[in-house]
């Protein structure tokens, strides 16, 4: 057989050859790492609401507390090494995007705070913020044109 | 200087490879290859403040080196070959702004060290008397250009390669004692298609094939005639491909050939998945490794073929795919 007899054959013999991610083990460190992140999210609402704080409170002091710390580790050069074993699970959370903000700011700070920090900060979490905000204003067109007519959806 | 074949070039007085110098950063210095390289530095940023600088110094101070340990002077170098993969070669243009040199930047990715040396070759069959080459590359800067910051929690696939940090030089003379540079088979660009650009190994691996199977036909030698046949950075995945297109077209390369990418790591104690690449790659581990092994006969026939992915991080995003080029440089004493 010959592997580059025409380009749709190569492209499927590479492949083939090519080494997968070892799937199970990403998995699994991803559930319970994500988990672990999720229940330290949930100690601090918990915290938070015994110290008589109401719900939508408590959920931005989780928020900011999360974000903190992962900013923080980031800077410490600790978030990559625990981004590279969790992989989704550091990576879906608050804790993921607070990353993604921070790497390209500490990344382009060579270039200057203007075009470098303030320019590059978003280059990677642009599309999140791009996309979800225009979901939201999607999402909330739609709940005004229903509840105009009063039908109420929540 | 005569053409052979399709697109072999055979010297008439071979040249010689005078002097040879490499520097690595901290993580080659931890591959099985670090008692062979000149200098091994401590962290990525050697006393500078972005990782643009430090390999602009590393390629700048391995340049020194090799000047130094040639014995020549910066005035009897004819010309200057260098490259290096940042945009507009910063890298080379800056470390060598203050040599004195005449001065060609070149580009051919990862196989711009062999390109380098091809061409100072060529020269050295007419008008130079010393010819010089450098290239360099630096994992953090790379990663920077072409993918993500460094501080990014994500994960690499394991067809990605690690690019090298360190630079290699060399100083090509017209006359001399050996190693020679006999013959050069400057490669055609082949692209068969692949478009995932962390999977190199296998977007370079035809054109490596591609040229020396050229090679073969050109000159009339088979594998056997080398003692090793050396690609720059093809990785594990690129060099089992290789393996079995060799094998298809009739030549059996297992037992001679290797690759610097593999060459240069501790696949399993470092992580650095499918292997080393970037312009460093082959230029550190020839400079370093190959050459004391040429020096010290244990090779006396060397086919080193550097692969380059002809690519920007534009090109892959627009989703265009990577054609590769491999450069084959015939290197004996």
């Amino acid at each position: 057989m010959n592997p580059v007899e025409s380009k749709q054959e190569y492209q499927k013999y590479v492949e083939e050859k090519s080494p997968n991610s070892p799937i199970f083990k990403n998995c699994f460190n991803a559930f319970w790492v994500g988990g672990l992140i999720c229940t330290i999210g949930q100690i601090i609402l918990n915290i938070c609401k015994e110290r008589s704080f109401d719900t939508a409170t408590s959920g931005t002091i989780v928020s900011i507390l999360l974000i903190g710390i992962s900013a923080f580790l980031t800077g410490l050069n600790l978030f990559n090494k625990i981004g590279k074993f969790a992989g989704a699970g550091s990576l879906i959370p608050i804790t993921g995007f607070a990353n993604s903000i921070v790497s390209p700011a500490m990344e382009y700070k060579s270039e200057g705070y203007v075009m470098g920090v303030g320019g590059k900060m978003f280059t990677v979490a642009g599309p999140v913020l791009v996309f979800g905000i225009s979901a939201s204003i999607l999402v909330g067109i739609i709940y005004l044109i229903f509840s105009t007519q009063s039908i109420t959806l929540v | 200087m005569k053409k052979i074949g399709k697109q072999t070039i055979l010297f008439d007085n071979p040249p010689t490879i005078l002097e040879c110098a490499s520097i690595v950063g901290p993580k080659e210095a931890e591959g099985p290859l670090c008692k062979y390289f000149d200098q091994t530095l401590e962290d990525e940023f050697w006393g500078e403040k972005s990782w643009e600088k430090a390999e602009s110094k590393i390629i700048k101070e391995t340049v020194n080196l090799v000047i130094s340990k040639s014995g020549i002077s910066n005035q009897e170098i004819d010309i200057c070959f260098a490259g290096d993969l940042l945009n507009q070669c910063i890298s080379s243009n800056f470390g060598l702004r203050d040599t004195n040199v005449p001065f060609f930047g070149v580009f051919g990715a990862c196989s711009t060290f062999v390109e380098s040396m091809s061409l100072s070759a060529i020269c050295s069959e007419s008008f130079a008397n010393y010819s010089l080459c450098a290239t360099s590359s630096h994992f953090c800067s790379a990663e920077k250009q072409f993918r993500f910051p460094l501080e990014l929690g994500n994960q690499r696939p394991q067809s990605a390669q690690w690019t090298v940090t360190g630079s290699g030089s060399a100083i090509i003379s017209k006359t001399g004692q050996g190693p020679y540079i006999t013959a050069i088979t400057p490669g055609k660009i082949v692209d068969m298609g692949i478009k995932d650009a962390n999977n190199m190994g296998a977007a370079m691996a035809p054109a490596f094939a591609d040229t020396l199977v050229t090679h073969f036909l050109d000159t009339g030698r088979t594998p056997n005639y080398y003692d090793a046949i050396i690609s720059g950075d093809l990785g594990y995945v690129g060099k089992d491909i290789v393996i079995d297109i060799m094998a298809s077209q009739g030549y059996n390369i297992k037992s001679n050939y290797n690759d610097c990418g593999i060459l240069i790591f501790d696949k399993n104690k470092q992580d650095t998945h499918s292997g080393g690449s970037g312009c460093g790659c082959a230029a550190t581990v020839f400079s370093g490794y190959l050459y004391k092994q040429l020096q010290e006969k244990k090779i006396k026939r060397l086919l080193l073929i550097a692969t380059g992915a002809l690519m920007n991080s534009t090109s892959s995003h627009q989703g265009e795919s990577i054609p590769g080029i491999a450069h084959a440089i015939s290197i004996e004493i």
